[in-house]
C-alpha cells in the first residue's frame, strides 16, 4: 500500500471514531474472583436480550472500583466491601451520592493443601499462625517435619484483603508468602507442592485438598459445603458484590442487576460453583 | 554525510546553483522538527512518569493511618482552604461541590475512622507517614514483628513501603539472567563467527534470532508450566517459584539480544586482522581469543550492556515466575522485581493515591536507572572506540 | 576461513592443538546450549499445542466461557492484536522513516543536535515495557485523552479511559527505535553514486531523496516495519495498563474500544484458569497461534533483509 492510500486509511478510521459513543454497552470491571461468573452472566443475558452489549473486564476488586470513582465502568465487581476511602472518592465523583451495593453471591474461602498432607483440619488460630509466618513448619501442626510453604494471592485481590482482614485479623503475611496472580494459580503451586498452602474461591476445586476449618479450638472442623456456608457455619465466607453509580442505577443496566440477582441468574452462580443468595437477598 | 568539523559548505561539497525552491525548504524544516520526536518521547516519558512520583517524592503526601479528624458539624468553623486540604480535592472539585456534598464526604470520613479495628486505634505505627523516605529505605521494626525488617505490604491498614526488597529482587533475578546467559551468548558469538564453517554460519545465526522472536509471555508460560517443575525436581530446593529460576527464563530473553550483537560486532573486524594473525602463525584459537575479541570490544561491551537493559526491564517472564517480595539474598527464595510490582498492583491503586504514587515512583527510579545505564555505556564505548582508532 | 595461511598447519609438526580443540568445543558447546533450549521450548509447545488447534478454534469468538476446551476460541484475540498492530504501524513508519532520513541525510555529523537525538533513540530502545504502560497511562489517556474529552465536550469519559487508540501509540513510541535503526542501516547501505548522479542530473536534494534513494530503501523500511510489529505483536506489559480487556463480546469497531490480545489471553490462561491441567491444551494451542504468527512475521523480515542484501552488494 503507498503513502497515499495510507494516509486515506488512517484518515477513515481516526474520523469514524470521532462521532458520538453508541449507547447500549454495559461495562463490567472488578474483582477477579468474580470474573468468571460476571463473563457467563453476560453471555447468557446477550443471548437472551440481543440488543445489551456487556463487557467484562477483570483485573482486581481495587480495579473495579478505580474504574468505578473515574467513571471508566458502569458495573464494579467486588470481592470484598468498599472501603470508606472509596466510598469518599465515589462521592466526590457522583456529586454527592454513595455508589449502590448489591450483594449477588456468597463465597467460601477454601484453605488449599497439597493431597499428600497429612494434616486433616486446622483452626482458625493456626491459620492466622501459618500465614503470618509464626508457625514454620508442618510438624507443630500434626503434619510431616517439612518447612510451609505459603501461596497467597496479590495486593490487587479483594481475596487477598479479606483473608487478611478477618483470617490474619489486620496483621501482615509473612514477607516470604508467594503472591500468586489469580487463585488458580494458587491452586496449581498447592497441588505440586506438597509442603504448601495456601488460599481461594471454594469454586476452584480441582487439583487440591479442600481442609475443614475450626473456628476455634474446641469446636468441630466444618467442611467448606454449600450447606455450612449459606448457613454460616463455615467459618470464612463472604458475600461478593456488585456496585454501582446510582444515577445510572435504572433501564438497561438496574434490569441485568435484577436478573443476576434473580431466580434465574442465581442457577448459574451454582454452575460456576459459588453459592446462590439465600432468598431474602434475592431479587423477586 | 557533512565534512567533519567544518561548516558545511553544502552537501558533499556541492554547491546547488540555485536556492532551494521555497517549498523544499519548508519540507526540509518539517523533516528536521519530526526527527526530534524521538528525543521528545524521551522528555515526555521522564516529565509524565515522574509527574505522578512527585508529591511522594518530596514528602508531600501522607499516608498515616489515623489523621486529625474534623467532625462534620464543625464545617464551618474552619477557612475553606482548610477543609479542601482535609477532604484532598483539588480547586475545580472543591468549588464545584455545594454544603450537602461537603457534609457527606466529612460524614464518611469520620466512617472511615470508625471502621479502624480497636487493635489499630492504639498501634503506635498508625500514625507514622509511611511514605517518608526513612520508611522507603531503612528497615524498621513494625508492631509484631521481632525485629526491624524492611517490608513491601502497601495493602492493609498500616501500608509498607518499603522498596529495598524489590530492588534486591530485580539485582537477583538479573545477576542470574547475565551470568547465564552472556557466557552462552558470547561463546556462541565467537564460534559462529570465528570458528564455524560459512554454510553453518548462515544456519545457526538466523536460529538463534529466532529465539528473540518469542514473546517473553510465552517464555514466561513456558518457565511456569514446564520449568519450574523440571528444576526443581533437579535442585530439590523448596521455594518452586524463585530468583533461580526466573533468571534463567530470563537469560532466555536475553541471549539473542547479547548474540546478535556481539555477533555483529566480531564480523567487523576487518579480516585483515584474521589473516596477519595466522600469518604469523597463531592457531585459531589464539586468533580469536586475542586478537578478535579484544578488537571487538566495545561491540561486545555493548552487547552485554543491552542485554543487562533488557533484563532489568523485564516484566512478563517475572511477573508469570516469581512471587514473594522478600528481603534475602539466597537466590532459592522468592524475589519480586521492580517492574513485576509494577505491573501486578498498578490495577489495583486508587488514582493519585499514596500507592499509585509509589509504582510512579518505582518507575521514575526505573527509568533514570536505565537512563544512567545507557549514558555510561554510551561513554565508555566511545571511549573505547578512541582508543582502538588512535592505536592505529 | 579457507585462507592459504590456514592449511600452512598441515606443514608443521603434527601436534594436536589442544587449544584450539578446547576452545572450539567450549563454544561450540555454548551454541549447542542456546540451539538446544530452542528447540525444548519450540518442541513442547508445538507437541502440546498442535492437537488442539483447528480451525474452529482459530475462527471461533468464545461464547460461554473461555476456559472450556470444546467451545472456546482465539479469533477476537487475533484479531485485537492484528488490529492493535496496524494502527500502531500507521504512527510508527512516518515518523521512524523521516527521523531515520534526517539522521543519514541531512543531519551533520558531529553537531550536538545529531549526538542527542542518536543517544535520544538509544535511550527509548532501552526502556523498560512497564514504564512505556506507566507512560501511556500518565500521558496518552490522562493528559491527551482527558483533555480531548473536555475538547469535544463529552459528557461520560470516551477518551479519557483504556483504549485501541491509546494500546497503539504506546506501542508505536516503543518500537520507534527499531525502525529508525534498520532505516537507517538501508539508507546507509544505498552507495553515494546513486545520490551524486541525481543530483548530477540536476535534481534537488529533497528529489533525490524522495525518488530515488526512498524507493531503494523500501525493502530495508519494509523490513523495519515487519521488526516492529513482530516485537509489538508479542508485547504485554505496555497494553496491560493501557487497552485490553478481559472479555469482550463483539470485536473492537472504534478506536476507543477496548480489545482483546493473544499475548494476555496466554497470561490469562496460565494464571486465571480454573482448571489448569484441563485448559493446558488450549493455553499451549493460543500460545503456538501467537508464535506461528510472529515467526512468520520475522520470517519474512529475514527473507527480505537477505534479498536486499544480495541486490545491495551487486549494486555497489
Amino acid at each position: 500500500m503507498n503513502m497515499k492510500s495510507r494516509i486515506a486509511l488512517a484518515t477513515l478510521f481516526v474520523a469514524t471514531t470521532v462521532a458520538c459513543q453508541a449507547a447500549g454497552t454495559i461495562t463490567v470491571k472488578g474483582s477477579d474472583t468474580l470474573v468468571i461468573l460476571a463473563q457467563k452472566w453476560a453471555e447468557v443475558y446477550m443471548g437472551k436480550h440481543p440488543e445489551v452489549k456487556i463487557q467484562v473486564t477483570g483485573g482486581g476488586t481495587g480495579t473495579g472500583f478505580a474504574a468505578l470513582q473515574n467513571k471508566t465502568t458502569d458495573l464494579c465487581n467486588a470481592s470484598r466491601k468498599i472501603k470508606a476511602k472509596e466510598i469518599a472518592t465515589c462521592v466526590a465523583a457522583f456529586n454527592g451520592a454513595k455508589p449502590t451495593e448489591y450483594k449477588v453471591a456468597v463465597d467460601g474461602l477454601s484453605i488449599y493443601v497439597s493431597v499428600e498432607n497429612p494434616v486433616k483440619e486446622l483452626s482458625l488460630e493456626q491459620l492466622e499462625g501459618i500465614f503470618t509466618g509464626k508457625i514454620k513448619n508442618w510438624k507443630e501442626l500434626g503434619g510431616n517435619d517439612a518447612p510451609i510453604t505459603l501461596y497467597s494471592r496479590e495486593n490487587s485481590s479483594g481475596t487477598y484483603e479479606f483473608f487478611k482482614e478477618h483470617v490474619l485479623n489486620g496483621k501482615d503475611f509473612a514477607s516470604s508468602a508467594q503472591t500468586m496472580p489469580g487463585t488458580a494459580a494458587v491452586l496449581q503451586a498447592v497441588a505440586k507442592d506438597k509442603n504448601g498452602i495456601g488460599y481461594g474461591g471454594a469454586a476452584y476445586g480441582a487439583g487440591a485438598k479442600h481442609l475443614p476449618i475450626k473456628p476455634s479450638a474446641n469446636e468441630p472442623a466444618i467442611e467448606p459445603t454449600e450447606e455450612n456456608v449459606l448457613g454460616q457455619k463455615y467459618p470464612i465466607w463472604r458475600y461478593l458484590y456488585v456496585y454501582v453509580n446510582p444515577a445510572l442505577d435504572k433501564g438497561e443496566i438496574a434490569a441485568y442487576l435484577n436478573w443476576i440477582r434473580g431466580d434465574e441468574g442465581q442457577k448459574l452462580v451454582k454452575e460456576v460453583g459459588y453459592f446462590p443468595l439465600p432468598a431474602q437477598w434475592r431479587q423477586k | 554525510m557533512q565534512p567533519q568539523g567544518k561548516r558545511p559548505i553544502g552537501w558533499m561539497g556541492i554547491h546547488r546553483g540555485h536556492r532551494a525552491h521555497p517549498f523544499e525548504w519548508l519540507a526540509e524544516k518539517a523533516i528536521f522538527l519530526v526527527s526530534l520526536s524521538a528525543i521528545l518521547m524521551v522528555l515526555l516519558i521522564f516529565v509524565f512518569v515522574a509527574r505522578e512520583a512527585i508529591p511522594v517524592m518530596f514528602g508531600r503526601m501522607d499516608s498515616a493511618l489515623i489523621q486529625p479528624i474534623i467532625p462534620p458539624d464543625e464545617t464551618d468553623m474552619h477557612p475553606p482552604e482548610k477543609i479542601r486540604e482535609y477532604l484532598g480535592l483539588t480547586k475545580q472539585q472543591f468549588t464545584a461541590m455545594d454544603k450537602d456534598i461537603i457534609r457527606t464526604l466529612m460524614e464518611v470520613k469520620v466512617d472511615a475512622q470508625n471502621e479502624i479495628p480497636p487493635s489499630f486505634r492504639t498501634d503506635p505505627d498508625a500514625k507514622l507517614n509511611t511514605t517518608e523516605w526513612r520508611y522507603l529505605l531503612q528497615p524498621y521494626q513494625w508492631t509484631g514483628y521481632e525485629k526491624p525488617a524492611y517490608i513491601w505490604q502497601p495493602v492493609g491498614q498500616i501500608h509498607k513501603y518499603n522498596i529495598v526488597p524489590l530492588f534486591v529482587g530485580t539485582l537477583k533475578t538479573t545477576a542470574v539472567g547475565l551470568l547465564f546467559a552472556v557466557p552462552l551468548a558470547i561463546g556462541a558469538a565467537i564460534y559462529v563467527s570465528q570458528l564455524a564453517r560459512p554454510r553453518a554460519r548462515e544456519i545457526i545465526k538466523p536460529t538463534i534470532e529466532l529465539l528473540s522472536g518469542i514473546p517473553s509471555v510465552v517464555v514466561g508460560f513456558f518457565a511456569l508450566l514446564v520449568m519450574a517443575t523440571f528444576l526443581q525436581s533437579i535442585f530439590g530446593y523448596q521455594t518452586r517459584l524463585n530468583a533461580f529460576v526466573a533468571g534463567i527464563a530470563l537469560s532466555f530473553a536475553v541471549i539473542p539480544i547479547v548474540f546478535s550483537i556481539a555477533e555483529d560486532a566480531l564480523t567487523s573486524v576487518p579480516r585483515s586482522y584474521t589473516q596477519a594473525a595466522l600469518a604469523l602463525g597463531a592457531s585459531r584459537w589464539q586468533t580469536a581469543w586475542q586478537i578478535i575479541l579484544p578488537a571487538a570490544l566495545p561491540g561486545v561491551f555493548a552487547a552485554i550492556v543491552l542485554g543487562f537493559g533488557r533484563a532489568i526491564g523485564e516484566t512478563m517472564i517475572i511477573l508469570m515466575v516469581t512471587s514473594a517480595s522478600e528481603m534475602s539474598w539466597s537466590l532459592f527464595s522468592g524475589a519480586r522485581s521492580i517492574t513485576a510490582t509494577i505491573a501486578a498492583e498498578m490495577g489495583e491503586v486508587v488514582r493519585g493515591g499514596h500507592h499509585y504514587r509509589m509504582l510512579f515512583l518505582l518507575g521514575a527510579l526505573l527509568f533514570a536507572a536505565t537512563f544512567v545505564t545507557n549514558m555510561v555505556a554510551e561513554i565508555i564505548m566511545l571511549r573505547f572506540k578512541r582508543r582502538l582508532e588512535g592505536k592505529r | 576461513m579457507n585462507s592459504p595461511a590456514l592449511s600452512s598447519r598441515h606443514f608443521r609438526a603434527t601436534k594436536f592443538d589442544f587449544g584450539s580443540f578446547f576452545f572450539t568445543g567450549l563454544t561450540g558447546l555454548a551454541t549447542l546450549c542456546i540451539l538446544g533450549i530452542l528447540a525444548v521450548i519450540l518442541f513442547n509447545i508445538v507437541a502440546a499445542g498442535l492437537p488442539a488447534i483447528s480451525w474452529r478454534f482459530i475462527s471461533t469468538i468464545p461464547k460461554k466461557d473461555f476456559f472450556e476446551p470444546a467451545t472456546t476460541g482465539v479469533l477476537p484475540m487475533i484479531l485485537g492484536t492484528s488490529i492493535r498492530v496496524i494502527v500502531m504501524t500507521l504512527f510508527v513508519i512516518p515518523i521512524g522513516v523521516i527521523t531515520a532520513i534526517y539522521l543519514t541525510e541531512y543531519a551533520p555529523n558531529l553537531s550536538p543536535v545529531t549526538r542527542v537525538i542518536r543517544a535520544a533513540v538509544n535511550n527509548l530502545a532501552g526502556v523498560p515495557s512497564i514504564v512505556f504502560g506507566l507512560f501511556g497511562v500518565g500521558f496518552f489517556i490522562n493528559f491527551i485523552g482527558q483533555g480531548m474529552d473536555r475538547a469535544l465536550g463529552h459528557e461520560s469519559v470516551v477518551w479519557g479511559q483504556p483504549a485501541l487508540l491509546w494500546a497503539s501509540l504506546t506501542l508505536a513510541v516503543m518500537t520507534l527505535p527499531v525502525v529508525i535503526v534498520a532505516t537507517e542501516e538501508s539508507l546507509k547501505a544505498i552507495p553515494m553514486g546513486l545520490r551524486e548522479g541525481s543530483l548530477a542530473l540536476g535534481a534537488t536534494k529533497l528529489q533525490t531523496i524522495l525518488r530515488v534513494v526512498l524507493p531503494q530503501a523500501l525493502p530495508g523500511i519494509m523490513t523495519g516495519g515487519i521488526l516492529a510489529i513482530s516485537r509489538a505483536a508479542g508485547e504485554v506489559a505496555p497494553i496491560l495498563l493501557t487497552g485490553v480487556a478481559y472479555y469482550m463480546a463483539d470485536l473492537p469497531t472504534k478506536l476507543s474500544d477496548q480489545f482483546m490480545d493473544l499475548g494476555y489471553h496466554v497470561f490469562v490462561l496460565s494464571t486465571q484458569s480454573p482448571d489448569i491441567e484441563k485448559t493446558r491444551p488450549i493455553t499451549f494451542a493460543t500460545v503456538l497461534v501467537l508464535l506461528v504468527l510472529t515467526f512468520a512475521l520475522n520470517f519474512v523480515a529475514i527473507i527480505i533483509r537477505a534479498r536486499v542484501r544480495k541486490k545491495l552488494r551487486a549494486l555497489g
